[in-house]
Protein backbone atom coordinates (compact mmCIF):
# COMPACT_ATOMS: atom_id res chain seq x y z
CA UNK A 1 0.00 0.00 0.00
CA UNK A 2 2.68 2.47 1.05
CA UNK A 3 4.67 1.83 -2.10
CA UNK A 4 1.64 2.59 -4.27
CA UNK A 5 0.99 5.79 -2.36
CA UNK A 6 4.53 7.07 -2.70
CA UNK A 7 4.54 6.00 -6.36
CA UNK A 8 1.51 8.19 -6.86
CA UNK A 9 3.01 11.10 -4.94
CA UNK A 10 6.25 10.90 -6.94
CA UNK A 11 4.51 10.35 -10.27
CA UNK A 12 6.25 12.35 -13.00
CA UNK A 13 4.27 14.59 -15.29
CA UNK A 14 2.91 13.11 -18.50
CA UNK A 15 3.31 13.68 -21.41
CA UNK A 16 7.07 13.85 -20.92
CA UNK A 17 9.37 16.07 -22.98
CA UNK A 18 11.55 14.69 -25.77
CA UNK A 19 15.28 15.31 -25.70
CA UNK A 20 16.11 18.51 -27.58
CA UNK A 21 18.50 16.92 -30.07
CA UNK A 22 16.44 13.76 -30.67
CA UNK A 23 13.14 14.81 -32.27
CA UNK A 24 12.46 11.28 -33.57
CA UNK A 25 12.97 9.47 -30.27
CA UNK A 26 10.45 9.07 -27.45
CA UNK A 27 11.11 10.99 -24.21
CA UNK A 28 14.18 9.64 -22.36
CA UNK A 29 12.24 9.65 -19.09
CA UNK A 30 9.60 7.36 -20.61
CA UNK A 31 12.30 4.98 -21.84
CA UNK A 32 13.80 4.99 -18.34
CA UNK A 33 10.40 4.00 -16.90
CA UNK A 34 10.26 1.16 -19.39
CA UNK A 35 13.61 -0.13 -18.19
CA UNK A 36 12.45 0.01 -14.58
CA UNK A 37 9.33 -2.06 -15.18
CA UNK A 38 6.17 -2.62 -17.20
CA UNK A 39 3.97 -0.36 -15.04
CA UNK A 40 4.46 3.10 -13.56
CA UNK A 41 2.33 5.96 -12.33
CA UNK A 42 2.27 9.33 -14.06
CA UNK A 43 0.62 12.67 -13.33
CA UNK A 44 -1.70 14.34 -15.82
CA UNK A 45 -2.59 18.01 -16.35
CA UNK A 46 -5.55 17.64 -13.97
CA UNK A 47 -3.56 16.00 -11.17
CA UNK A 48 -4.80 12.48 -11.85
CA UNK A 49 -2.26 9.67 -11.59
CA UNK A 50 -3.16 6.92 -14.06
CA UNK A 51 -1.01 3.87 -14.79
CA UNK A 52 1.54 4.15 -17.56
CA UNK A 53 2.06 0.83 -19.29
CA UNK A 54 5.55 0.86 -20.76
CA UNK A 55 6.18 -2.47 -22.49
CA UNK A 56 4.89 -3.99 -25.70
CA UNK A 57 3.58 -7.29 -24.26
CA UNK A 58 1.52 -5.68 -21.50
CA UNK A 59 0.32 -2.92 -23.83
CA UNK A 60 -0.93 -5.39 -26.40
CA UNK A 61 -2.57 -7.56 -23.76
CA UNK A 62 -4.40 -4.63 -22.17
CA UNK A 63 -5.53 -3.06 -25.45
CA UNK A 64 -7.13 -6.41 -26.34
CA UNK A 65 -8.67 -6.90 -22.87
CA UNK A 66 -12.47 -6.50 -22.66
CA UNK A 67 -12.10 -5.22 -19.07
CA UNK A 68 -10.35 -2.16 -20.48
CA UNK A 69 -12.66 0.61 -21.70
CA UNK A 70 -12.20 3.42 -24.24
CA UNK A 71 -15.28 5.25 -22.98
CA UNK A 72 -14.37 8.85 -22.23
CA UNK A 73 -17.67 9.25 -20.32
CA UNK A 74 -16.37 6.99 -17.50
CA UNK A 75 -15.13 8.99 -14.50
CA UNK A 76 -11.61 7.49 -14.33
CA UNK A 77 -10.80 8.10 -18.00
CA UNK A 78 -7.36 9.74 -18.27
CA UNK A 79 -8.29 12.50 -20.64
CA UNK A 80 -5.36 14.19 -22.45
CA UNK A 81 -7.06 17.60 -22.22
CA UNK A 82 -10.16 19.15 -20.64
CA UNK A 83 -13.44 17.88 -22.05
CA UNK A 84 -16.95 19.17 -21.54
CA UNK A 85 -18.31 15.64 -21.42
CA UNK A 86 -21.26 16.08 -23.72
CA UNK A 87 -22.01 12.41 -24.21
CA UNK A 88 -23.95 12.83 -27.42
CA UNK A 89 -21.04 14.43 -29.21
CA UNK A 90 -18.48 11.64 -29.16
CA UNK A 91 -17.61 9.28 -31.99
CA UNK A 92 -17.03 5.53 -31.78
CA UNK A 93 -13.30 5.83 -31.10
CA UNK A 94 -14.36 6.80 -27.54
CA UNK A 95 -17.08 4.16 -27.09
CA UNK A 96 -17.09 0.48 -26.09
CA UNK A 97 -18.67 -2.52 -27.76
CA UNK A 98 -21.43 -3.23 -28.58
CA UNK A 99 -22.13 0.48 -29.34
CA UNK A 100 -18.67 0.87 -30.90
CA UNK A 101 -18.92 -2.25 -33.07
CA UNK A 102 -22.37 -1.31 -34.37
CA UNK A 103 -21.12 2.05 -35.62
CA UNK A 104 -17.66 0.92 -36.78
CA UNK A 105 -19.15 -1.87 -38.90
CA UNK A 106 -21.25 0.65 -40.80
CA UNK A 107 -18.11 2.26 -42.22
CA UNK A 108 -15.66 -0.64 -42.39
CA UNK A 109 -16.30 -1.90 -45.93
CA UNK A 110 -14.75 1.08 -47.79
CA UNK A 111 -11.51 0.58 -45.78
CA UNK A 112 -11.20 -3.16 -46.51
CA UNK A 113 -7.88 -4.25 -47.99
CA UNK A 114 -9.14 -5.09 -51.49
CA UNK A 115 -11.36 -2.01 -51.77
CA UNK A 116 -8.44 0.20 -50.78
CA UNK A 117 -6.02 -1.55 -53.15
CA UNK A 118 -8.29 -0.55 -56.04
CA UNK A 119 -7.57 3.09 -55.20
CA UNK A 120 -3.86 2.76 -56.00
CA UNK A 121 -3.97 4.31 -59.51
CA UNK A 122 -6.04 7.26 -58.26
CA UNK A 123 -3.63 7.85 -55.35
CA UNK A 124 -0.60 7.55 -57.66
CA UNK A 125 -2.11 10.22 -59.89
CA UNK A 126 -2.77 12.56 -56.97
CA UNK A 127 0.85 12.13 -55.83
CA UNK A 128 2.30 12.61 -59.33
CA UNK A 129 0.21 15.71 -60.02
CA UNK A 130 1.24 17.35 -56.75
CA UNK A 131 4.91 16.62 -57.44
CA UNK A 132 4.52 18.12 -60.95
CA UNK A 133 3.11 21.27 -59.39
CA UNK A 134 5.89 21.43 -56.82
CA UNK A 135 8.58 21.03 -59.48
CA UNK A 136 7.00 23.76 -61.58
CA UNK A 137 6.71 26.17 -58.64
CA UNK A 138 9.17 28.28 -56.64
CA UNK A 139 11.62 26.81 -54.12
CA UNK A 140 12.14 26.39 -51.29
CA UNK A 141 8.60 25.22 -50.66
CA UNK A 142 6.83 24.01 -47.52
CA UNK A 143 6.43 20.27 -48.04
CA UNK A 144 3.57 20.13 -45.51
CA UNK A 145 1.40 22.61 -47.36
CA UNK A 146 2.40 21.69 -50.90
CA UNK A 147 2.32 17.93 -50.56
CA UNK A 148 1.98 16.19 -47.19
CA UNK A 149 -1.41 17.65 -46.31
CA UNK A 150 -3.00 17.72 -49.81
CA UNK A 151 -2.30 14.02 -50.55
CA UNK A 152 -4.40 12.49 -47.74
CA UNK A 153 -6.93 15.36 -47.84
CA UNK A 154 -7.66 14.75 -51.52
CA UNK A 155 -7.90 11.00 -50.95
CA UNK A 156 -10.23 11.15 -47.93
CA UNK A 157 -12.43 13.81 -49.60
CA UNK A 158 -12.90 11.53 -52.59
CA UNK A 159 -13.72 8.55 -50.39
CA UNK A 160 -16.12 10.42 -48.11
CA UNK A 161 -17.69 12.68 -50.73
CA UNK A 162 -16.47 15.93 -49.14
CA UNK A 163 -15.67 18.80 -51.57
CA UNK A 164 -11.89 19.36 -51.49
CA UNK A 165 -12.49 23.03 -52.25
CA UNK A 166 -13.48 23.37 -48.57
CA UNK A 167 -10.04 22.23 -47.42
CA UNK A 168 -9.02 25.48 -45.73
CA UNK A 169 -12.10 25.24 -43.53
CA UNK A 170 -11.73 21.63 -42.44
CA UNK A 171 -7.94 21.62 -42.18
CA UNK A 172 -7.96 24.72 -39.95
CA UNK A 173 -10.64 23.29 -37.67
CA UNK A 174 -8.91 19.89 -37.48
CA UNK A 175 -5.71 21.62 -36.45
CA UNK A 176 -7.45 23.46 -33.59
CA UNK A 177 -9.26 20.29 -32.56
CA UNK A 178 -6.17 18.14 -32.15
CA UNK A 179 -3.78 20.70 -30.71
CA UNK A 180 -3.42 19.74 -27.06
CA UNK A 181 -2.98 23.34 -25.91
CA UNK A 182 -6.27 24.50 -27.44
CA UNK A 183 -8.66 26.00 -24.85
CA UNK A 184 -11.79 23.91 -24.16
CA UNK A 185 -14.17 26.46 -25.66
CA UNK A 186 -12.05 26.73 -28.78
CA UNK A 187 -11.93 22.97 -29.19
CA UNK A 188 -15.69 22.72 -28.71
CA UNK A 189 -16.18 25.45 -31.31
CA UNK A 190 -13.97 23.66 -33.84
CA UNK A 191 -15.72 20.32 -33.28
CA UNK A 192 -19.06 22.09 -33.49
CA UNK A 193 -18.15 23.79 -36.76
CA UNK A 194 -16.98 20.49 -38.29
CA UNK A 195 -20.08 18.64 -37.04
CA UNK A 196 -22.38 21.32 -38.49
CA UNK A 197 -20.49 21.14 -41.79
CA UNK A 198 -20.74 17.33 -41.95
CA UNK A 199 -24.38 17.46 -40.90
CA UNK A 200 -25.13 19.75 -43.81
CA UNK A 201 -23.25 17.44 -46.18
CA UNK A 202 -25.15 14.39 -44.93
CA UNK A 203 -28.35 16.37 -45.50
CA UNK A 204 -27.31 17.14 -49.07
CA UNK A 205 -26.52 13.44 -49.70
CA UNK A 206 -30.02 12.53 -48.51
CA UNK A 207 -31.50 14.34 -51.48
CA UNK A 208 -28.65 13.82 -53.93
CA UNK A 209 -26.77 10.63 -53.07
CA UNK A 210 -23.46 9.84 -54.72
CA UNK A 211 -21.16 6.85 -54.71
CA UNK A 212 -19.35 7.83 -51.53
CA UNK A 213 -19.17 6.95 -47.84
CA UNK A 214 -21.27 9.88 -46.61
CA UNK A 215 -24.04 8.91 -49.05
CA UNK A 216 -23.91 5.43 -47.55
CA UNK A 217 -24.37 6.93 -44.10
CA UNK A 218 -27.19 9.15 -45.37
CA UNK A 219 -29.08 6.11 -46.63
CA UNK A 220 -28.69 4.51 -43.18
CA UNK A 221 -30.13 7.66 -41.64
CA UNK A 222 -33.08 7.32 -44.01
CA UNK A 223 -33.48 3.68 -43.04
CA UNK A 224 -33.55 4.66 -39.36
CA UNK A 225 -30.37 2.75 -38.48
CA UNK A 226 -28.52 5.87 -37.50
CA UNK A 227 -29.37 9.37 -36.33
CA UNK A 228 -28.22 12.27 -38.45
CA UNK A 229 -26.09 13.51 -35.52
CA UNK A 230 -24.35 10.11 -35.31
CA UNK A 231 -23.70 10.19 -39.04
CA UNK A 232 -22.22 13.69 -38.82
CA UNK A 233 -20.06 12.66 -35.84
CA UNK A 234 -18.68 9.70 -37.77
CA UNK A 235 -18.02 11.99 -40.69
CA UNK A 236 -15.96 14.30 -38.44
CA UNK A 237 -13.93 11.36 -37.08
CA UNK A 238 -13.18 9.97 -40.54
CA UNK A 239 -12.35 13.34 -42.07
CA UNK A 240 -9.99 14.38 -39.26
CA UNK A 241 -8.38 10.95 -38.71
CA UNK A 242 -8.16 10.51 -42.46
CA UNK A 243 -5.87 13.40 -43.23
CA UNK A 244 -4.08 14.64 -40.09
CA UNK A 245 -2.31 11.37 -39.31
CA UNK A 246 -1.13 10.43 -42.79
CA UNK A 247 -0.02 14.02 -43.46
CA UNK A 248 2.24 13.85 -40.42
CA UNK A 249 3.67 10.50 -41.47
CA UNK A 250 4.52 11.94 -44.90
CA UNK A 251 6.29 15.07 -43.64
CA UNK A 252 7.93 13.61 -40.52
CA UNK A 253 8.83 10.42 -42.41
CA UNK A 254 10.52 12.46 -45.11
CA UNK A 255 12.47 14.44 -42.54
CA UNK A 256 13.53 11.24 -40.74
CA UNK A 257 14.74 9.80 -44.04
CA UNK A 258 16.61 12.98 -44.93
CA UNK A 259 18.36 12.66 -41.57
CA UNK A 260 19.20 9.00 -42.38
CA UNK A 261 20.50 9.35 -45.95
CA UNK A 262 21.63 5.72 -46.22
CA UNK A 263 18.06 4.57 -45.46
CA UNK A 264 16.63 7.11 -47.90
CA UNK A 265 19.00 5.79 -50.59
CA UNK A 266 17.79 2.21 -50.08
CA UNK A 267 14.21 3.32 -50.60
CA UNK A 268 14.99 5.59 -53.54
CA UNK A 269 17.07 3.04 -55.41
CA UNK A 270 14.70 0.10 -55.22
CA UNK A 271 12.02 -1.39 -57.47
CA UNK A 272 11.16 -3.89 -54.79
CA UNK A 273 7.59 -3.34 -53.57
CA UNK A 274 8.41 -5.49 -50.57
CA UNK A 275 11.14 -3.14 -49.41
CA UNK A 276 8.75 -0.21 -49.84
CA UNK A 277 6.18 -1.89 -47.63
CA UNK A 278 8.71 -2.89 -44.94
CA UNK A 279 9.92 0.72 -44.98
CA UNK A 280 6.37 1.95 -44.35
CA UNK A 281 5.93 -0.40 -41.38
CA UNK A 282 9.34 0.57 -40.00
CA UNK A 283 8.63 4.29 -40.23
CA UNK A 284 5.25 3.77 -38.56
CA UNK A 285 7.03 1.92 -35.74
CA UNK A 286 9.97 4.27 -35.44
CA UNK A 287 7.99 7.51 -35.53
CA UNK A 288 4.81 6.33 -33.77
CA UNK A 289 3.11 9.68 -34.35
CA UNK A 290 0.22 9.06 -31.92
CA UNK A 291 2.74 9.91 -29.22
CA UNK A 292 0.59 10.58 -26.17
CA UNK A 293 -0.49 6.99 -25.63
CA UNK A 294 -3.79 5.18 -26.05
CA UNK A 295 -6.12 6.22 -23.21
CA UNK A 296 -8.23 3.68 -21.34
CA UNK A 297 -9.93 2.97 -18.01
CA UNK A 298 -10.27 -0.37 -16.18
CA UNK A 299 -13.84 -1.58 -15.63
CA UNK A 300 -12.76 -4.44 -13.32
CA UNK A 301 -9.69 -5.20 -11.24
CA UNK A 302 -6.93 -6.47 -13.52
CA UNK A 303 -3.91 -8.40 -12.30
CA UNK A 304 -0.94 -7.74 -14.51
CA UNK A 305 2.82 -7.88 -14.09
CA UNK A 306 2.47 -8.41 -10.35
CA UNK A 307 0.28 -5.34 -9.83
CA UNK A 308 -3.46 -4.78 -9.61
CA UNK A 309 -5.01 -2.13 -11.80
CA UNK A 310 -8.19 -1.39 -9.88
CA UNK A 311 -11.60 -0.95 -11.44
CA UNK A 312 -12.04 2.71 -12.31
CA UNK A 313 -8.34 3.51 -12.61
CA UNK A 314 -6.99 5.20 -15.71
CA UNK A 315 -4.50 3.46 -18.00
CA UNK A 316 -2.18 4.96 -20.61
CA UNK A 317 -0.67 2.55 -23.12
CA UNK A 318 2.45 4.34 -24.34
CA UNK A 319 2.72 2.75 -27.78
CA UNK A 320 5.62 5.03 -28.75
CA UNK A 321 7.91 3.28 -26.26
CA UNK A 322 6.14 -0.05 -26.83
CA UNK A 323 7.39 0.20 -30.39
CA UNK A 324 10.92 0.72 -29.05
CA UNK A 325 10.76 -2.28 -26.68
CA UNK A 326 14.05 -4.21 -27.07
CA UNK A 327 12.24 -7.46 -26.17
CA UNK A 328 10.36 -7.22 -29.46
CA UNK A 329 12.48 -5.10 -31.81
CA UNK A 330 16.24 -5.68 -31.79
CA UNK A 331 18.24 -2.47 -31.56
CA UNK A 332 14.93 -0.59 -31.37
CA UNK A 333 16.25 2.96 -31.70
CA UNK A 334 17.81 2.24 -35.08
CA UNK A 335 15.80 3.13 -38.20
CA UNK A 336 16.19 0.19 -40.59
CA UNK A 337 13.81 0.25 -43.56
CA UNK A 338 14.54 -3.41 -44.30
CA UNK A 339 13.51 -4.78 -40.91
CA UNK A 340 10.29 -6.72 -40.42
CA UNK A 341 8.34 -4.34 -38.18
CA UNK A 342 4.82 -5.52 -38.99
CA UNK A 343 4.10 -6.33 -35.32
CA UNK A 344 4.29 -2.65 -34.41
CA UNK A 345 1.41 -1.06 -32.52
CA UNK A 346 1.48 2.34 -34.21
CA UNK A 347 -2.13 1.67 -35.27
CA UNK A 348 -3.02 0.53 -31.75
CA UNK A 349 -4.32 -2.96 -30.93
CA UNK A 350 -7.66 -4.47 -29.90
CA UNK A 351 -11.02 -3.66 -31.46
CA UNK A 352 -10.16 0.03 -31.81
CA UNK A 353 -7.16 -0.68 -34.01
CA UNK A 354 -7.01 1.90 -36.77
CA UNK A 355 -9.87 1.54 -39.21
CA UNK A 356 -7.99 3.45 -41.91
CA UNK A 357 -4.75 1.44 -41.68
CA UNK A 358 -4.94 -0.13 -45.15
CA UNK A 359 -5.56 3.25 -46.69
CA UNK A 360 -2.76 4.87 -44.68
CA UNK A 361 -0.37 2.08 -45.70
CA UNK A 362 -1.22 2.46 -49.38
CA UNK A 363 -0.88 6.25 -49.33
CA UNK A 364 2.50 5.97 -47.62
CA UNK A 365 3.70 3.25 -49.99
CA UNK A 366 2.83 5.39 -53.00
CA UNK A 367 4.38 8.52 -51.47
CA UNK A 368 7.62 6.94 -50.23
CA UNK A 369 8.16 5.08 -53.51
CA UNK A 370 7.51 8.16 -55.66
CA UNK A 371 8.65 11.38 -53.97
CA UNK A 372 12.37 10.60 -53.53
CA UNK A 373 12.69 9.03 -56.97
CA UNK A 374 11.12 11.93 -58.73
CA UNK A 375 13.10 14.48 -56.68
CA UNK A 376 16.34 12.63 -55.94
CA UNK A 377 18.11 15.75 -54.68
CA UNK A 378 15.34 16.65 -52.23
CA UNK A 379 16.73 18.21 -49.05
CA UNK A 380 15.62 20.30 -46.10
CA UNK A 381 16.05 24.02 -46.73
CA UNK A 382 16.69 24.74 -43.06
CA UNK A 383 18.54 23.31 -40.06
CA UNK A 384 16.95 20.57 -37.99
CA UNK A 385 16.77 22.80 -34.91
CA UNK A 386 14.84 25.44 -36.87
CA UNK A 387 12.02 23.04 -37.70
CA UNK A 388 8.86 23.41 -35.56
CA UNK A 389 7.84 20.01 -34.19
CA UNK A 390 4.31 19.29 -32.97
CA UNK A 391 5.24 18.68 -29.35
CA UNK A 392 1.79 19.97 -28.36
CA UNK A 393 -0.15 17.88 -30.88
CA UNK A 394 -2.33 14.84 -30.23
CA UNK A 395 -0.50 13.61 -33.32
CA UNK A 396 3.24 14.26 -33.63
CA UNK A 397 4.82 15.72 -36.72
CA UNK A 398 6.17 18.99 -38.07
CA UNK A 399 4.17 22.18 -38.55
CA UNK A 400 6.24 23.01 -41.60
CA UNK A 401 9.12 21.56 -43.53
CA UNK A 402 10.83 23.88 -46.02
CA UNK A 403 12.47 21.80 -48.74
CA UNK A 404 14.46 22.46 -51.86
CA UNK A 405 16.23 20.37 -54.54
CA UNK B 1 -3.32 -26.69 -39.84
CA UNK B 2 -6.98 -25.83 -39.08
CA UNK B 3 -8.21 -22.24 -39.05
CA UNK B 4 -11.31 -20.97 -37.25
CA UNK B 5 -12.54 -17.38 -37.40
CA UNK B 6 -14.95 -15.60 -35.08
CA UNK B 7 -17.03 -13.09 -37.04
CA UNK B 8 -18.50 -11.58 -33.88
CA UNK B 9 -15.08 -10.67 -32.54
CA UNK B 10 -13.72 -9.41 -35.88
CA UNK B 11 -13.29 -5.63 -36.15
CA UNK B 12 -12.45 -5.59 -39.85
CA UNK B 13 -8.94 -4.17 -39.42
CA UNK B 14 -7.88 -6.28 -42.41
CA UNK B 15 -4.47 -7.47 -41.17
CA UNK B 16 -5.28 -11.07 -42.07
CA UNK B 17 -6.34 -10.18 -45.61
CA UNK B 18 -3.13 -8.16 -45.94
CA UNK B 19 -0.68 -10.90 -44.89
CA UNK B 20 -2.52 -14.03 -46.06
CA UNK B 21 -4.94 -13.12 -48.87
CA UNK B 22 -5.00 -16.79 -49.97
CA UNK B 23 -6.73 -17.67 -46.71
CA UNK B 24 -8.60 -14.56 -45.55
CA UNK B 25 -10.83 -12.02 -47.28
CA UNK B 26 -13.36 -9.42 -46.11
CA UNK B 27 -17.11 -9.30 -46.71
CA UNK B 28 -18.25 -6.79 -49.32
CA UNK B 29 -20.92 -5.16 -47.17
CA UNK B 30 -19.19 -4.72 -43.81
CA UNK B 31 -15.52 -5.68 -44.10
CA UNK B 32 -15.82 -8.60 -41.64
CA UNK B 33 -13.53 -11.61 -42.13
CA UNK B 34 -14.29 -14.33 -44.69
CA UNK B 35 -12.37 -17.58 -44.34
CA UNK B 36 -11.41 -18.76 -47.82
CA UNK B 37 -9.49 -21.85 -46.77
CA UNK B 38 -10.06 -23.56 -43.42
CA UNK B 39 -7.21 -26.03 -43.94
CA UNK B 40 -4.37 -24.19 -45.65
CA UNK B 41 -1.37 -26.12 -46.94
CA UNK B 42 1.90 -26.32 -45.02
CA UNK B 43 3.41 -23.71 -47.30
CA UNK B 44 1.04 -21.11 -45.82
CA UNK B 45 1.71 -22.02 -42.19
CA UNK B 46 4.00 -19.09 -41.43
CA UNK B 47 1.79 -16.41 -42.96
CA UNK B 48 -1.37 -17.79 -41.35
CA UNK B 49 0.41 -17.80 -37.97
CA UNK B 50 1.40 -14.20 -38.55
CA UNK B 51 -2.19 -13.30 -39.48
CA UNK B 52 -3.45 -14.83 -36.23
CA UNK B 53 -0.77 -13.03 -34.23
CA UNK B 54 -1.52 -9.68 -35.86
CA UNK B 55 -5.30 -9.93 -35.48
CA UNK B 56 -6.12 -7.11 -33.03
CA UNK B 57 -9.41 -8.68 -31.99
CA UNK B 58 -8.19 -12.24 -31.37
CA UNK B 59 -10.68 -13.47 -33.94
CA UNK B 60 -8.44 -16.14 -35.52
CA UNK B 61 -7.79 -19.47 -33.80
CA UNK B 62 -5.37 -22.07 -35.12
CA UNK B 63 -5.38 -25.78 -34.42
CA UNK B 64 -3.69 -28.93 -35.67
CA UNK B 65 -5.41 -30.60 -38.57
C1 LIG C 1 -0.42 6.77 -40.65
C2 LIG C 1 -1.60 7.13 -40.39
C3 LIG C 1 -2.42 6.71 -39.20
C4 LIG C 1 -2.05 6.39 -37.92
C5 LIG C 1 -0.64 6.34 -37.33
C6 LIG C 1 -3.27 6.07 -37.20
C7 LIG C 1 -3.31 5.67 -35.88
C8 LIG C 1 -4.44 5.25 -35.21
C9 LIG C 1 -4.47 4.70 -33.88
C10 LIG C 1 -3.28 4.50 -32.97
C11 LIG C 1 -5.76 4.39 -33.59
C12 LIG C 1 -6.26 3.71 -32.31
C13 LIG C 1 -6.89 4.63 -31.35
C14 LIG C 1 -7.10 3.96 -29.99
O1 LIG C 1 -6.93 2.75 -29.85
O2 LIG C 1 -7.38 4.66 -29.03
C15 LIG C 1 -6.55 4.77 -34.73
C16 LIG C 1 -7.92 4.65 -34.81
C17 LIG C 1 -8.66 5.09 -35.88
N1 LIG C 1 -8.19 5.56 -37.10
FE1 LIG C 1 -6.26 5.80 -37.61
N2 LIG C 1 -4.33 6.22 -38.04
C18 LIG C 1 -3.86 6.60 -39.27
C19 LIG C 1 -4.59 6.85 -40.41
C20 LIG C 1 -5.95 6.78 -40.48
C21 LIG C 1 -6.72 7.03 -41.68
C22 LIG C 1 -6.16 7.35 -43.06
C23 LIG C 1 -8.02 6.91 -41.34
C24 LIG C 1 -9.15 7.05 -42.32
C25 LIG C 1 -10.30 7.50 -42.09
C26 LIG C 1 -8.08 6.57 -39.92
C27 LIG C 1 -9.23 6.37 -39.17
C28 LIG C 1 -9.26 5.88 -37.88
C29 LIG C 1 -10.49 5.61 -37.15
C30 LIG C 1 -11.91 5.79 -37.68
C31 LIG C 1 -10.12 5.12 -35.90
C32 LIG C 1 -11.03 4.69 -34.75
C33 LIG C 1 -11.22 3.21 -34.78
C34 LIG C 1 -12.06 2.68 -33.64
O3 LIG C 1 -12.15 3.31 -32.58
O4 LIG C 1 -12.66 1.60 -33.81
N3 LIG C 1 -6.80 6.50 -39.45
N4 LIG C 1 -5.72 5.26 -35.72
Amino acid sequence: MTTTHSAEADAPEFPMPRAARCPFDPPPEAKAKQEEGPLARVRLWDGRTPWLVTRYAEQRALMADPRVSSDIRRPGYPSPAPVTGEGSKISFILMDDPEHARLRRMVTAPFAVRRVAAMRPAIQKIVDDLIDEMLAGPKPVDLVEAFALPVPSLVICELLGVPYSDHDFFQDNSKVMIRQTTAVEQRQAAIGALAAYLDELVGAKLTEPGDDLLSGLASRVEAGELTRAEAAQMGVLLLVAGHETTANMIALGTLALLEHPEQLARLRDTDDEKLVSTAVEELLRYLNITHNGRRRVATEDIEIAGETIKAGEGIILANDIGNRDPEVFADPDRLDVGRDARRHIAFGFGVHQCLGQSLARLELQVVYSTLYRRIPTLRAATELDEIPFKHDGAVYGVYELPVTW
Amino acid sequence: MKVVVDEDRCCGAGSCAMVAPEVFDQREDDGIVVLLDAEPTDGLRATVREAADLCPAGAITLGDA
